[in-house]
């Protein structure tokens, strides 16, 4: 039956040699933690999509319960970790993943400059890979205020005070994220818009740009 | 059929459609690339990723399982003792504004200089280390600058890190999610429920509704005060409205009136006026 559907939707829009390409293209052996053991460095890369992909979607069962209000804030948070069945495992998934994201980018990051596999004609790639890094650096420091308890305010106040110290920008910087004079309700709208609706945005197209440029040029030969 | 496939058309459409028949169809590609075993992306080598992703995912279940996330008590402005603190992967920046030649006067260097360069070297690094040597030890100046930047990251996060650590002995202060863990460990021993951060104003109840002065009120007061009594804009509630007025004032309120309050002398007798006044005084919040 799949390959009647497959057959159905392939004579419409001639699938088969995209599917082809994503499917068949040619995995070399340095990079198969199966054949040598080191190889698992390798691994990093795809582990960091991964725990991005755990990251969205424990980000949107926590939407289900989340309220960007300063007075609920705290207390769905409350609610969801200790009262929703799971809760606790979902928003324990979202805030440790924060930080293992953070680490197995880290180490992609790093096994990919050893390597020296951005060295031409893989430059642009690697410049896509650091916006993607900043743009997690990006997601982690909005995250960070949502719960809107004591460490998440001080938190971003202090981040504030240190974004209004750059020259010239920086008070305006200030001003956009703050959304007015102090940390407050306009604050934590505007993190929770840029947290979950521009930077997964400009991340999911970032990753598509790196993701075309890998199947485009290939994975760099073994050293 | 418009677009049949005929092979003299210079472009082969799918279908009666736009869509393009690709010419490269059903063709792998050869495996000569690379020397050794390679071998295709699906099943077989995803297979073997995923592997390695299964370890990782129960890891991380068991982190999450036995490391519930923390949550400290709500927001509030007004707590001067709270010891501000990033995530930890932001540390060594913020260690870095502490140091005195990077931060008061020279805050620009911190902010822009230091952090711009290192980032802006390491976003730019394919164009600043353009030779075709790829093994590290081959390339001393970009691994040395490298290891030293990371050690450098390792070392102000650990200052930091201790640093916080020694702010909280010396302030006598725990975090507040492990002060918060804690209470609620020792109401689960003693088999209290767990105690809630959450404080909520209850809303102030209607006390003696089944009153006959309450028909009163309906007639009089609702029209302005609103029908659940919590008035509106620059009308005050009804509700709990004897905690901020004797019967006197009431009564005063109520027969003379008092900017937009109009006066009910002319409209109520002294007895109904009596009355409404007693009623309203009995609105007080419920002690806790």
């Amino acid at each position: 039956m799949f390959k009647g559907i497959y057959n159905w939707i392939d004579e419409r829009l001639d699938i088969t040699p995209m599917w082809r390409d994503v499917a068949d293209h040619e995995v070399p052996e340095h990079v198969n933690p199966a054949h040598h053991f080191s190889a698992f460095v390798y691994c990093f890369g795809g582990l960091t999509f991964f725990i991005t992909v755990i990251q969205i979607l424990s980000g949107m069962f926590l939407t289900m319960y989340y309220v960007p209000d300063i007075i609920n804030a705290y207390a769905s948070v409350d609610y969801l970790q200790h009262k929703v069945a799971f809760g606790g495992i979902v928003r324990a998934m979202h805030h440790w993943g924060a930080s293992l994201v953070i680490v197995m980018m880290f180490l992609h990051t790093l096994r990919v400059f050893f390597t020296g596999s951005y060295k031409a004609p893989r430059e642009m790639n690697w410049v896509v890979g650091m916006l993607i890094f900043f743009i997690m650096l990006g997601l982690g420091l909005t995250g960070y205020l949502l719960p809107w308890d004591n460490k998440a305010y001080f938190a971003t106040k202090v981040t504030l005070q240190i974004a209004e110290s750059v020259p010239y920008l920086g008070p305006y910087i200030k001003e956009l994220l703050n959304g007015g004079e102090i940390v407050g309700a306009q604050t934590l709208t505007r993190f929770f818009a840029i947290h979950v609706f521009f930077l997964p945005g400009a991340l999911l197209a970032l990753l598509a740009a790196h993701f075309f440029m890998i199947r485009k040029q290939g994975i760099s030969g073994p050293l | 059929m418009a677009h049949g496939h005929n092979s003299k058309e210079k472009v082969v459409f799918v279908g009666d459609s736009r869509v393009k028949k690709n010419s490269m169809v059903n063709i792998p590609p050869d495996f000569t690339s690379f020397p050794g075993k390679s071998e295709a992306f699906i099943p077989y080598f995803l297979l073997k990723e995923w592997m390695v992703g299964v370890v990782v995912l129960v890891g991380f279940l068991v982190l999450t399982i036995a490391h519930p996330a923390p949550l400290g008590y709500p927001a509030d402005p007004m707590n001067a003792a709270f010891i501000p603190m990033p995530d930890w992967y932001f540390l060594f920046m913020y260690q870095l504004l502490k140091y005195p030649y990077v931060s008061g006067d020279y805050v620009v260097l911190g902010v822009m200089g230091i952090p711009g360069l290192a980032f802006g070297a390491l976003l730019l690094a394919p164009f600043l280390d353009t030779g075709k040597e790829r093994r590290f030890y081959r390339r001393p100046i970009a691994s040395s600058l490298m290891l030293l930047s990371l050690i450098s990251c390792v070392y102000l996060t650990k200052v930091s890190w201790d640093h916080y650590q020694h702010q909280l002995e010396e302030s006598g202060t725990k975090p507040e999610h492990i002060v918060r863990e804690e209470k609620a460990r020792e109401a689960y021993e003693k088999g209290q429920p767990a105690p809630s951060a959450v404080k909520r104003a209850k809303p102030v109840a209607i006390v003696a509704e089944d009153d006959p002065a309450y028909g009163l009120i309906k007639q009089n007061c609702m029209a302005c005060h609103a029908t659940d009594l919590n008035g509106g804009s620059g009308i005050p509630a009804l509700r709990g409205i004897g905690d901020q007025f004797s019967l006197e004032e009431l009564h005063d309120v109520v027969t003379n009136g008092n900017g937009n309050m109009p006066a009910f002398k002319d409209k109520l007798s002294t007895a109904e006026i009596d009355q409404i006044a007693t009623w309203l005084s009995k609105q007080k919040k419920a002690a806790e």
